[in-house]
């Protein structure tokens, strides 16, 4: 019974957002939109976290593969949702399997989006590869602005009229199943394979791990996560522009992870409800909120580069070994 | 025929600007072996410092020819950011000198942000006309290029700098530390080299760098605003890594080529078809390409890692 101990927490997980869901007429509607929202970033965080904390690949292109996810999955709703929904028995039945659909389109092509990143990422350490998934998030946005203002991307001004999907029971079903999903692959000899990675490249090679393939699949991975939050969001906003996804997304992100401490679930989930609601009490400050956030980048790393609950803190520990 | 060598001159103007940037870039590397994320938004702060120098020595200079005033500016601009890179560097990078890259480059990316919406609070996020430091006329047509002197003077002023750094890099003594501390901190210490001297020494200078490289920009492009760093920033580091990160010519050489290329394909993707907004992408596309066929960079070397 103890052995499916994730399984039964993850069941649990998606029957109370369910629950939650139904009842969901009866929350008020700004603090709805909030927990969403938190339930969007948590996704966003864990996925980062297994880049960045587990496997020490310091990605700084996240909003990228949000984008793509989002453009997926909006495209897949604007585009064939009509036709799809009747398919499934129409109704909210129906939509909802369409969304199921749109969201995992738009999660499986940020997986490709994550795998063609990782590849030409692998020689690179440090600064380099924080610059070249920077770069990448910019190619991305940059590709997305220019297309035709007509055509099914929107150009500049992005798409509007998302059909919105998203509701509590998938934000938060989302959030976790990745969570259960990075937990169980960290705990696994994939897990080994991503701190092997992270602690020392050259000696994890030299011990035979295959290195290339545990960098790739971390930022598939984490991609794809990345792409269904992507697609919740963009289900929630009901417009998306690629301004929305620049640089400065990926490093509301990053803050998150740091804040949370690199390879920490925990540590992450609590960061991304805490910046998200910090978020909204800025609201009226505007102007302060990134200078908030950048100070707390700054004295995170000076003070407590560990985060706030970081791994270590939920780390058995050894015992004189037999 | 001509239109490729007006866009190449056009592109050599740039050019210019950004080698300026990536000096700064490089040096901090080759001491620290770091990458100062906040040395596009020193870039921005230069632009605005002259701005509001003109505005304020503008009675006091009234009376000189236009060429004193715009070097007034210019040296006072370079002298405050160069203080700034300093403090930065204090406040910032010199606590973590012991802790893992990674945690610095974070800190880098902090104080970049900071910069830049504390330039928001400070300026405004309107775009802001630059004054005409240099009364502005076109230089007679060679062959029917058009030039104006602004772009002329940019050109010179950024070569002039270049070579005065080449001679602080190789004919002094602090040079000749920096030199020193980016082969080796631990001997150079041992040889008797403040190295914390050094190495605010260097932010310095790239800071002073990266603020002119930011009036010179804003006297080509006179429209300033506090995020205009950014982007040149970036494209300024594609720069320094193409032409090896490191190494000083490199960094030079790496400008004009992401200049020439850039102002290339903006104006040749007109007549193409396609739309100019993809010229912003292509400096990232030549650091991918970079770092896959020849990391090094065109005139760097190689440098094996050792276990």
């Amino acid at each position: 019974m103890t052995k499916y101990k994730a399984q039964i927490a993850l069941l649990i997980a998606l029957a109370l957002s369910l629950g939650v869901s139904l009842a969901s007429s009866q929350i008020d509607e700004y603090f709805l939109d909030i927990l969403l929202n938190v339930g969007i970033n948590v996704t966003l965080a864990v996925s980062l976290n297994l880049v960045n904390g587990h496997t020490g690949q310091f990605s700084l292109g996240h909003a990228g593969f949000m984008a793509v996810g989002a453009y997926g999955a909006s495209i897949v709703t604007l585009q064939m949702g009509q036709q799809l929904t009747p398919v499934f028995g129409g109704g909210a039945f129906g939509s909802a399997i369409t969304f199921l659909i749109a969201l995992l389109v738009g999660g499986l092509c940020a997986a490709l989006s994550g795998w063609m990143v990782g590849v030409p990422s692998l020689r690179l350490k440090g600064d380099y590869l924080a610059i070249v998934t920077l770069g990448f998030n910019e190619i991305i946005r940059v590709v997305l602005t220019n297309t035709s203002g007509d055509g099914p991307f929107g150009g500049a001004l992005g798409l509007k009229g998302i059909p919105s999907y998203t509701s509590f029971f998938w934000v938060f079903g989302v959030a976790a199943v990745s969570i259960y999903v990075v937990s169980c692959m960290v705990n696994s000899t994939y897990g080994r394979g991503f701190l092997a990675v992270r602690d020392d490249e050259i000696a994890a090679e030299a011990m035979g791990v295959n290195t290339v393939r545990y960098k790739v699949i971390a930022f598939v991975l984490g991609a794809f996560f990345a792409g269904l939050a992507g697609g919740l969001y963009a289900h929630l906003r009901t417009t998306i522009s690629p301004e929305g996804f620049n640089f400065l997304k990926s490093v509301d992100v990053v803050v998150m992870v740091i804040l949370g401490g690199m390879g920490s679930t925990p540590g992450v989930v609590a960061a991304a409800i805490l910046l998200t609601f910090l978020n909204e009490k800025l609201r009226d400050f505007e102007q302060y909120r990134m200078i908030v956030f950048s100070l707390i980048l700054i004295v995170m790393m000076i003070v407590r580069p560990q985060g706030l609950l970081p791994a270590t803190m939920f780390q058995k520990k050894g015992g004189k070994g037999a | 025929m001509q239109q490729f060598l007006q866009q190449l001159l056009n592109g050599l103007f740039l050019g210019s600007i950004y080698a300026l940037i990536a000096l700064g870039y490089t040096m901090v590397y080759g001491v620290l072996r770091f990458i100062n994320f906040a040395h596009g938004d020193v870039f921005m702060l230069g632009a605005f410092a002259g701005l509001y120098l003109n505005k304020w020595l503008a009675p006091a200079l009234a009376s000189f020819p236009w060429p004193v005033s715009a070097l007034v500016v210019l040296l006072i601009s370079m002298a405050l950011c160069a203080l700034l890179g300093i403090i930065i560097e204090y406040l910032a990078y010199r606590p973590l000198r012991s802790r893992p890259k990674l945690n610095v480059l974070i800190t880098a990316i902090g104080v970049s942000l900071l910069l830049e919406y504390s330039g928001q609070l400070v300026f405004g996020a309107t775009q802001q006309p630059f004054p005409l430091l240099i009364p502005k006329s076109n230089v007679a047509g060679l062959g029917g290029l058009t030039v104006t002197n602004v772009q002329v003077i940019v050109l010179v002023t950024a070569f002039a700098l270049m070579l005065g750094l080449r001679f602080i890099v190789m004919g002094t003594r602090l040079g000749l530390a920096m030199r020193a501390l980016s082969l080796n901190p631990t001997a150079c210490a041992l040889m008797g080299v403040n190295n914390s001297v050094v190495i605010s020494f260097t932010f310095g200078l790239g800071s002073a760098l990266a603020a002119a490289g930011g009036i010179l920009y804003a006297s080509l492009y006179p429209s300033i605003e506090p995020f205009m760093g950014i982007l040149p920033g970036l494209k300024a580091f594609v720069a320094a890594v193409l032409g090896g990160i490191g190494n000083i010519p490199g960094a030079a050489l790496g400008g004009l080529i992401i200049g020439v290329v850039e102002t290339l394909v903006a104006g040749y993707s007109q007549a193409l078809g396609i739309p100019s907004g993809y010229k912003e992408g292509v400096a990232f596309v030549i650091l991918i390409l970079i770092l896959i066929f020849k990391p090094s960079g065109l005139l760097g070397k190689v440098e094996r890692e050792k276990v």
